[in-house]
């Protein structure tokens, strides 16, 4: 087992709890019969959205626009496309709405900062709170 | 007749709750003790009232009249009784006024109680539950009334939408809305609170029983929704970061960080303008749910623009609500400081770093929520905000906050520290290790590292929750000890189930015809039947598969595709042999040549998910149950 980075280990984190887990809609003839390249497949389907439903990814959703674009996804990855590759497909001819992991840009760079800054203010609101509540002062964190 | 008596009766209840907003706090700000003393039966007036209406809307949809348009769009003569009364609340009009009558029980009930609340301060209270009431009944009287009349009643309604047809669903809003609207208690409290300037100790034990009531309420109507999403929609998920969803997780989560800041202020008089700013604050976050889930906004901005009126209008009150009682905070806050000392490593210190890491995870889901509505409003585009995204940035938030968890209630009060403390966390790193190791051993390749994190996270709170039990008498232990061993416990259940059912999930597809047998998951699956069955108000083609596990019998399942008559609309009834160790789950899809679709999966230990919330429930329960003495130890020595 090869040392997974933090971020490799995020990603896994984002795909692999909870909503996710296994292709649920994928239907036994839309399968390849490369193992590596259906997980590939799989993977990249979790993270694009039916257009057509509500927050569902396409590998989630029964709909025949989900089963269009995974049949589309599997026919790039058989012509020897790389992920990126696949997933710049996919988004050239649905925008940006088709990803459910937005890509970070000047439009989103708040969205993927947002994480930080309030886990970076609540950090810091807490140890001041709890600093000046040991030098017999004042206690509210916020 | 009783239809035109509810709709007089709504009318009569929003009256009665301009009084209740109006008088009683003129009787306050006057001192007029006779003006005070109205406050307890308006309270339980507007309670009648609103029953009534609610009974009434009942009575029309239990005798099928549709010539309520409310009834006529929403019902259906064929549907069995039960649904019949649950399709009260599965339409916009009727959920409202269930959110109006839980109000006005959570009013009636303040203005019942508190016997040992000062009369200034509890019409104070009532008065604050008068003016969301007044709101809420106005909204409904002028926006969204169920009572509206049709000239030419149709002979059969349209029927409910037929996924909503379930126990699970049935159940699932009552409960919802009794946690979200039980935190207005909490909200009229800390506005009470503030106007009166009575945020104390006295004040934290009055409010906290309602803080656990409503936490309670929230908790079950949220486990209740996952149920239901994990057997209904067919592919067995039980929580997809959904816009709904986050709207009620996010009071869930401020709302866990008030449960606990109120303890503190209960027990050691300090948090005191941070436990007001989080009553505040769990309550608005509700209204914003309310809002977000029925403006119409979520599923389109577009759709808000096109018919303002009802969106327009919460979104005022939503304004008004937060607007107000955030300049009241403003005002009032300086004044709330306590002299109150603790060290950074005290169990005061990790409550406050505990609520900080809930309330920047409430702001992250937050951001990640209303973000594509902005981005779509401001013309940049439509972009969208998805399971990956929260799962990554909340989930590191919530694992911290579950470290927390298991520590700081081995923490002394004050002085911070804790003779036990390595005591208590030598056995719980044994067991972390254990069970993270064998996460990382046990996990397919690749998710070895989330395998480790979860488990020994699970093993973590587990015991180091359960091994200080080892050691005390549990006679000496109070209530709120219980509920908190047992809440916590319930997280740590919820976490170990979350872990193993994502990581160890199995699944397949296969196209079966009768006849046909697969092994599964070590089970021998055999569709042995496919036939065409039919129910009150739908027919459905229905698949028997028979079940055995090492050439033991276990049974059939029976999992269905129905479609409704009256929308004609198809929905997924998938069967589940449920078991502690795992759930064996068959959906059925569509036909294919000359069997159909059949999607098995093995979802090991997702009855955790309901056991552990069923704890945190019980905890909740039981720590009620605990009037809260002053933290043991050392005399206070405030101001």
């Amino acid at each position: 087992m090869t040392r997974p980075t933090l971020k490799s280990a995020l990603l896994a984190l984002a795909l692999a709890v909870s909503v996710p887990g296994p292709a649920w809609a994928v239907l036994p003839d839309e399968r390849l019969e490369n193992p590596v390249l259906e997980t590939r497949a799989r993977d990249i389907s979790k993270n694009l959205r039916c257009l057509v439903c509500q927050n569902q990814s396409i590998d989630d959703s029964e709909a025949d626009l989900a089963r269009d674009l995974r049949i589309i996804v599997r026919e790039r990855l058989v012509a020897g496309d790389s992920d990126d590759e696949v997933i710049a497909f996919v988004v050239d001819r649905y925008g940006d709405y088709v990803l459910l992991t937005p890509p970070v840009k000047g439009s989103t760079i708040l969205l993927w900062a947002a994480p930080i800054l309030l886990a970076g203010a609540a950090g810091a609101g807490a140890w001041v709170a709890v600093r000046s509540a040991g030098r017999k002062t004042e206690e509210t964190p916020s | 007749m009783i239809t035109e008596l509810g709709h007089f009766a709504l009318a009569l209840a929003a009256i009665l709750s301009v009084f209740l907003a109006i008088v009683p706090l003129s009787g306050v700000v006057a001192r007029s003790g006779r003006l005070v003393a109205m406050a307890p039966p308006a309270g339980v007036g507007v309670l009648i009232l609103v029953a009534t209406a609610f009974a009434a809307l009942v009575n029309a949809y239990v005798t099928s009249d549709f010539s309520v348009l409310n009834v006529a769009e929403n019902s259906h003569t064929a549907k069995p009784l039960f649904y019949k009364i649950s399709g009260v609340w599965g339409n916009h009009e009727g959920s409202m006024l269930l959110w109006a009558l839980v109000l006005a029980v959570f009013t009636g009930a303040v203005a019942l109680t508190g016997r040992d609340l000062p009369a200034r301060f509890k019409a104070t209270v009532l008065g604050i539950q008068g003016m969301v009431s007044t709101g809420f009944l106005f909204f409904i009287l002028l926006t969204s009334n169920p009572f509206t009349r049709l000239g030419r009643p149709p002979l059969e309604g349209n029927g409910l939408n037929p996924i909503l047809q379930d126990p699970g669903l049935a159940l699932h809003p009552p409960f919802l809305y009794l946690g979200y609207v039980g935190f207005s208690v909490a909200f009229s409290f800390a506005l009470a609170g503030l106007v009166e300037r009575r945020i104390d100790r006295d004040w934290a034990r009055w409010v906290r029983p309602w803080v656990l009531l409503a936490w309670a309420f929230l908790t079950v109507g949220i486990a209740l929704g996952s149920w239901w999403a994990y057997y209904e929609l067919g592919w067995g998920g039980w929580w997809f970061w959904d816009p709904v969803e986050n709207a009620s997780f996010m009071p869930w989560l401020t709302g866990t960080a008030l449960l606990h800041a109120v303890v503190i202020l209960a027990k050691r008089d300090a948090l005191r303008s941070w436990t007001v700013f989080l009553a505040i604050v769990t309550f608005s976050l509700s209204l914003l749910g309310t809002f977000l889930v029925r403006s119409g906004v979520l599923t389109s901005v577009h759709a808000f623009a096109s018919s303002p009126s009802r969106g327009l209008f919460i979104l005022v009150l939503l304004a008004l609500t937060v607007g107000g009682s955030l300049l009241l905070f403003g005002l009032r806050a300086p004044g709330l400081r306590t002299a109150s000392v603790f060290a950074p490593a005290s169990r005061e210190g990790g409550v406050i770093f505990g609520n900080a890491l809930l309330g920047a995870a409430t702001g992250t889901v937050l951001v990640g929520t209303l973000y594509p509505l902005f981005i779509d409003v401001l013309g940049l585009g439509k972009i969208s905000v998805g399971a990956p995204f929260f799962n990554m940035a909340v989930l590191p938030m919530l694992g911290a906050v579950v470290l927390l968890m298991a520590v700081v209630p081995l923490l002394a009060w004050k002085r911070g520290g804790g003779k036990s403390l390595a005591r208590d966390l030598r056995p719980a790193a044994a067991i972390t290790g254990i069970a993270a190791a064998s996460g990382w051993v046990l996990a397919p390749a690749g998710v070895g590292v989330l395998a480790a994190i979860g488990l020994g996270l699970a093993g973590f709170i587990l015991a180091a929750t359960l091994a200080p039990l080892a050691r005390r008498k549990l006679k000496s232990l109070t209530a709120g000890a219980w509920g908190m061993t047992l809440a916590h416990s319930g997280v740590g259940i919820v976490v170990a189930a979350i872990t193993i059912a994502s990581i160890w999930q199995i699944e397949t597809v296969r196209v079966m015809a009768p006849g046909e047998t697969v092994s599964f998951a070590g089970h021998e699956v055999t569709m042995t039947e496919l036939s065409d069955v039919s129910g009150p108000d739908y027919t459905a083609m229905q698949g028997v598969l028979t079940v055995t596990k090492d050439a033991a019998d276990l049974g059939a399942l029976r999992p269905e595709k129905r479609t409704y008559v009256a929308r004609g609309q198809p929905t997924t009834e998938a069967a589940i042999r449920s078991t502690l160790v795992g759930d064996l789950y068959a959906a059925l899809g569509d036909a294919s040549g000359e069997g159909r679709v059949v999607r098995l999966y093995w979802k090991p230990f997702v009855n955790g998910l309901w056991i552990g919330s069923a704890l945190m429930l019980l905890g909740g329960l039981i720590a009620l149950g605990d009037r809260l003495s002053k933290a043991p130890g050392r005399p206070r020595r405030t101001a």
